[in-house]
């Protein structure tokens, strides 16, 4: 039985990732839920989840955060570490496969390219304006043809001539695709098109400019669809790694950044998943910058506030919880 | 006449400064705030710049207050914004926003241009006292820059979080507000005894980050996102390669300080690029370099969306990158780019920023 436990979560504007590991970095626990736009419930059903299948009376030493939801999770768990999800996706990596040079991540709204070089991150990139080539678009097209997104790679894998989509925007992948299905291309192929279409976006988009060295890994959800993996495979010439946990990476690196913070947590407990939380947002008067600032409260009490660049509010609550 | 102009930086600071002291009725543009952003979205070309739309926007809110004539700047060379003011003067018109468009166009373009529309804004003033009135806006602005350079560099090591921020308010209403020398004198003095009362953690050793790119995207911050502020409170020393004054130093006036400068930039842009490409392509690329010889920890491009002279010097920037082994970052922003999706972008490249200097000084390195 682990004498204590470490818990990362990776709160993304598509889904909402818990990991629960012991001290040695083992996984004991992982939860992967839809966010659908209600992080805080979402939140709260995973970490139910964790606690449900964690042994009892074991006490968690150390939280951290990563994800766009991750100021506000922290607000809600209370977490030792927040941390951007860059380093947590190469945290995670460098522990789990010491060897990889290159990261691919594609998310539900963002990618990233991440290069590493003897341990340290040397360079990275994201998607700039544009979620063309993302998860949420992949779900989007699924959706439309009918198809459950799980089954998207395996259909992509049995095309036998994968058709031309336009990948540089999403709306004219669209309407490529609209334009290929009612001329009669079969759905494996176009689906297969659209696979090469997003890994051809992102080379050139993302990944612009740098050097793809091997090892590569590929995570991220959209690293469950095989169709992008062999097209990536075909594209780099190179040997593609996933690892086991590739959609849990963010949760999982930022779990062992928590590990150095072990012995006085500010975890709030499990009790969480039951807490009423409000958010609220007020345009704040006191200068020209007119900052909506949000305020967080539990029960009906403050406990952070975000969102002023002053830091007329937020500044006040991290002096008194002493920061 | 009531009198208006854009928001950029401590520019707008000095404007007024000029515009009230040759005793023109002026009518500042209201903060820039998300209305003046979706006014300016909504009535700008789709694929112009975000720096168009922000003066769009900040031209309706003050026509709204009653303003009927703004001055705009004008430019020569391939970056659209030589354009912007006739193209903006045709907008507002189509709104039925009758206002007279004065356009400064800068003195190497079109000879005696910038004089005869000044002579437009200084009716029945002499040509002395537009001069008088210009070089003190100059000394403001150099005043309230530096400010802003100091505070750059403080922010990182302030003990008291939020401390920079409150000198910069303080100093934008009294140094900004100030119209005669003896006002500017004392409250530049008074600014200064904060600045050097400020409580700081001497022997913190910040990150240095040099910041280069597209000149409105460097000093608005309002539009950058407070890019500077964002990286202080990151515990980063933040360099800027440009500043308002520097621009009218190298630009405006003939000062022989700022040209040497720009000499020095071309020269050190030179093995990337040899000409002009509009706007400030140039420069980037030759602060760059400037930067990273002088051993800079990390270097930060801000671009707006489609802006044609970056994009030039963004894809020239990696050489530059690998031949002095310093990361750079490029940030395109627009109007709906995500604060989110800024910080994780500026997090991520502080952390690797600083896990690189550890390896390269053969420590351990923060990411293992």
């Amino acid at each position: 039985m682990p004498s204590k436990i470490f818990l990362g979560l990776d709160v993304g504007s598509v889904s909402t990732k818990v990991v629960a590991i012991d001290a040695l970095g083992h996984v004991l626990a992982r939860s992967y839920l839809p966010t659908q736009g209600q992080p805080i419930v979402a939140i709260q059903s995973a970490l139910r989840e964790i606690a449900r299948a964690l042994p009892p009376g074991v006490p968690v030493a150390g939280v951290a955060t990563t994800g766009s939801g991750r100021v506000m999770a922290s607000a809600l768990v209370g977490a030792d570490v927040v941390k951007n999800e860059i380093t947590a996706h190469a945290t995670a990596t460098l522990r789990v496969l010491p060897s990889v040079r290159t990261i691919i991540e594609i998310g539900g709204q963002d990618s990233k390219i991440i290069l590493l070089n003897h341990g340290v991150v040397t360079d990275f990139a994201m998607n700039t304006v544009c979620a063309a080539g993302t998860g949420s678009f992949l779900d989007r097209q699924a959706h439309r043809l009918g198809v459950p997104i799980t089954e998207l790679g395996e259909l992509a894998l049995k095309a036998a001539s994968p058709t031309r989509i336009a990948g540089r925007c999403a709306v004219f992948a669209e309407s490529d695709m609209i334009h290929k299905q009612q001329t009669g291309h079969s759905l494996s192929d176009i689906v297969a098109g659209l696979c090469e279409a997003l890994v051809r976006n992102y080379l050139s988009n993302v990944a612009k400019g740098k050097t793809i060295a091997g090892p590569v890994s590929f995570q991220g959800g959209v690293a469950a669809n095989v169709g992008i993996l062999k097209a990536f495979e075909s594209a780099l010439a190179l040997p593609i790694i996933v690892p086991e946990h590739y959609d849990v990476m963010g949760a999982l690196g930022v779990a062992y950044l928590a590990q150095p913070t072990a012995g006085q947590t500010r975890f709030r407990g499990f009790g969480v998943v039951a807490a009423d939380c409000q958010v609220k947002g007020e345009d704040c008067d006191g200068c020209g910058n007119r900052c909506e600032v949000v305020g967080f409260r539990i029960d009906g009490r403050v406990q952070a506030y975000w969102g002023d660049r002053c830091g007329k509010y937020s500044h006040v609550n991290y002096l008194s919880v002493g920061t | 006449m009531r009198v208006t102009f854009p928001h950029m930086g401590t520019m707008s600071f000095a404007m007024q400064a000029i515009l009230e002291n040759l005793r023109l009725e002026v009518v500042p543009p209201p903060p820039i705030t998300n209305r003046t952003l979706m006014l300016g979205a909504k009535y700008s070309p789709e694929c112009v710049c975000l720096p168009f739309k922000v003066n769009i926007g900040n031209f309706i809110e003050a026509i709204e207050l009653g303003a009927d004539t703004v001055v705009m700047g004008g430019g020569i060379g391939p970056c659209r914004f030589g354009y912007y003011a006739e193209l903006q003067q045709e907008i507002l018109h189509d709104l039925g926003m009758r206002v007279n468009m004065i356009v400064l166009e800068p003195p190497q373009g079109a000879n005696g241009g910038l004089w005869s529309s000044i002579s437009k804004l200084s009716v029945g003033q002499s040509l002395w006292h537009v001069a008088a009135a210009s070089y003190f806006a100059w000394h403001l602005c150099k005043g309230l820059d530096g400010v802003l350079q100091s505070l750059d560099l403080m922010r990182a090591r302030e003990t008291v979080p939020g401390s920079c921020d409150r000198i910069w308010n303080a100093a934008q209403k009294s140094i900004g507000q100030a119209r005669t020398y003896r006002a500017l004198r004392m409250a530049e003095k008074e600014i200064r005894q904060e600045l050097s009362t400020l409580s700081l953690h001497l022997h913190k050793r910040p990150l240095r980050i040099g910041l280069v790119g597209e000149i409105y995207m460097l000093l608005e911050p309002k539009v950058n996102l407070h890019l500077a502020e964002r990286l202080g409170y990151l515990g980063v020393e933040v360099h800027r390669s440009m500043s308002v004054s520097d621009w009218v130093a190298r630009h405006l006036v003939p000062n022989p300080r700022a040209r040497m400068h720009t000499r020095k930039v071309h020269e050190a842009a030179r093995p990337y690029l040899r000409g002009f490409v509009g706007g400030h392509g140039l420069e980037t690329i030759g602060e760059s370099v400037l930067f990273a010889e002088g051993g800079i920890d990390g270097i930060i491009q801000v671009l707006p969306l489609t802006c044609m002279p970056e994009i030039v010097a963004q894809s020239l920037l990696p050489s530059i990158s690998q031949r002095y082994g310093v990361p750079i970052i490029t940030l395109v922003l627009d109007e709906h780019a995500g604060e989110a999706g800024l910080q994780t972008r500026l997090e991520a490249f502080v952390d690797m920023v600083g896990a690189r200097k550890v390896h390269r000084g053969g420590g351990v390195s923060c990411a293992k």
